[in-house]
């Protein structure tokens, strides 16, 4: 379903804030996995997530998703067959536009629109039924601007958008970092639960391990740029958040040891 | 009264300004600079149409195209090219000073002998009333020429205002108000953000150009100065309507804009009556855009600087 081979990007080449975000990353996802991507902060997990979305293009490397070459296509382009959830919670919806607007908006995700009405009393039922079933009692409020609404409400609907035309791939980065806990676990659920219900292949970014071994059907840990671990089947459902924090800690030690060698060599010999 | 329905009809005019401020300003946060040049340039467009005889419904039509050509060039600059917003707006405008020149072929072109939409409407009321030169309207003399622009004017406004209510409901202009909302969420969504914002921006130019052609029908003249500080009479009209009646709504807003360009014409006109120097203008103009800007922010300053603290 989605083919990413050997994607490379660099950000601010050739000066003093070169950052090499991604050196080389290769991952091929089947239809309906659910894979989970963990990682350290500046590891290139988001990184990943937006070049697959398009908010960059890749400087090597190709893209390729539900049998087309998107390497080159522009973020808007692949909306068509991607629904995303960012990490801010501001980020997914229109805040000054009613609920039932932002959730028009999302009924046509990919589409062309033109001078039909975004709304009429069809569409408003529609909408209505689909909101209810988040069981937040938001389906009173649809001509409320989503302004109004707190984060975990507000990311429930983002969900739900991006969901709403089944998405060829969903994307979800850290969206319930932003979250406090009790929402966040009704949101987790919430994915969990829509993941399901349509078999959607999805990439999901986050910081949480137990998040991790709780969810999905495989587990990616990024580390500078690359993929460091890739868990699946039996593996993954054997995966413990202590054993994920055991392999990151593996490599830091790795990371210090190189670090402190250079320092001894250094002081004695130069 | 005949003051006061000049300064009515010309408030009229220009709350066609306001609509294309308010989509450029409000819905896109895009300080577009064009509407100076552009409101001219529907003058200058159905002026030289009118001295060659063309139809006056098709020589208005022609300034509102040629305001969205000037829209959707500012809209390129600045999409394409990545030229910075107000620059875009200060090169397209700056560019149509000699456009506008070149259409007109002078600086000055009057319209008195020629077939306007005014004169049309003028005979078409004439007939109505029976040749009368004056009507009575609730005791007032009124000159059945006047009132005959004002209800013209008043139809034309009504109706692009219906139109752009109609039009931010459906698909395509719901994507639009997103679009400057939040560009991120709608590009997430399919929408080409890039073609959204020169869309919006031609029909705000375009509007703002209608509202140039008819003036020049209404005045008798189009004249290349016409434009300058255009957008922040604009600007004020809009802030002026958001003070009346809030933005609670899009329907709100439309005839907040109305209401606000009709009221700051009235006001103005009886400041000059009562012997503002019109050389001022434009600077109490700027300066009462200045104010409303800043007062927001000054009253929530004040406001919380008097509120008991709070440990």
């Amino acid at each position: 379903m989605l083919e990413i081979d050997h994607i490379r990007k660099t950000f601010h080449p050739g000066t003093p804030n070169e950052v090499k975000a991604l050196r080389g990353v290769t991952l091929n996802l089947e239809k309906g996995t659910f894979l989970i991507i963990i990682g350290t902060n500046g590891s290139g997990k988001s990184t990943l997530l937006n070049a697959v979305a398009g908010t960059f293009f890749v400087d090597e490397g190709t893209i390729g998703l539900a049998g087309n070459n998107i390497t080159h296509w522009p973020e808007h382009r692949r909306a068509k067959l991607i629904g995303r959830v960012f990490q801010n919670p501001f980020s997914g919806t229109a805040p000054n536009m009613t609920i039932a607007e932002n959730l028009a908006l999302a009924t046509r995700r990919g589409k062309p629109r033109g001078f039909s009405w975004a709304l009429n009393r069809g569409m408003m039922t529609e909408l209505r039924d689909r909101v209810r079933t988040l069981n937040m009692g938001l389906e009173q409020r649809l001509e409320n601007p989503i302004g109004s609404l707190s984060g975990g409400q507000r990311q429930a609907l983002t969900l739900l958008m991006a969901s709403w035309l089944k998405p060829d791939l969903l994307l979800l980065d850290e969206h319930t970092a932003a979250l406090d806990p009790k929402s966040a676990d009704q949101v987790i659920r919430l994915t969990h639960d829509i993941i399901q219900k349509d078999k959607l292949t999805t990439l999901m970014v986050t910081h949480s391990m137990q998040q991790a071994v709780n969810l999905g059907d495989r587990i990616v840990m990024m580390y500078k740029g690359e993929v460091l671990h890739d868990l699946s089947g039996s593996e993954k459902q054997r995966a413990r958040p202590e054993d994920l924090l055991q392999r990151f800690e593996d490599v830091r030690r790795r990371e210090q040891l190189d670090g402190t060698v250079a320092e001894m060599l250094r002081k004695n010999y130069i | 009264m005949n003051l006061l329905i000049g300064a009515t009809t010309i408030g009229l005019i220009l709350a066609l300004l306001a609509f294309g401020v308010y989509l450029s300003f409000r819905i896109f946060s895009f300080p577009d600079i064009t509407a100076d040049g552009s409101i001219t340039l529907g003058a200058a467009v159905t002026a030289a149409l009118l001295i060659h005889h063309v139809a006056p419904w098709e020589a208005t039509l022609a300034g509102f195209l040629a305001g969205m050509i000037a829209g959707s060039i500012t809209g390129l600059l600045h999409t394409k090219f990545k030229i910075n917003e107000l620059l875009s707006g200060i090169l397209v405008m700056t560019a149509l000073y000699s456009v506008n020149l070149h259409i007109m072929g002078k600086s000055n072109v009057p319209l008195m002998n020629e077939a306007t939409l005014t004169s049309q409407v003028e005979s078409l009321y004439a007939n109505f009333f029976g040749g009368k030169e004056d009507i009575d309207v609730f005791g007032w003399a009124v000159s059945v020429r006047d009132a005959s622009t004002l209800m013209g004017v008043t139809t034309i406004v009504a109706l692009v205002g219906l139109a752009l209510y109609l039009f931010f409901r459906t698909n395509l202009g719901t994507a639009m108000r997103a679009t400057g909302d939040n560009p991120q969420m709608i590009r997430a969504l399919g929408v080409s953000v890039d073609f959204i914002l020169i869309l919006g921006l031609a029909i705000s130019n375009g509007l703002i150009a209608l509202a140039g052609s008819l003036l020049a029908q209404y005045q008798g003249f189009a004249d290349v100065q016409m434009g300058i500080g255009m957008v922040v009479w604009g600007l004020a009209s809009v802030i002026i309507g958001e003070a009346l009646v809030g933005t609670s709504s899009i329907g709100l807003v439309i005839t907040g804009a109305v209401m606000g360009s009709v009221l700051f014409r009235l006001l103005v006109a009886i400041a000059l009556r009562w012997g503002l120097n019109p050389n001022d203008l434009k600077l109490i103009t700027a300066l009462f855009v200045f104010v409303a800007l800043i007062a927001p922010a000054m009253i929530r300053k004040f406001k919380s600087a008097s509120a008991p603290k709070s440990a």
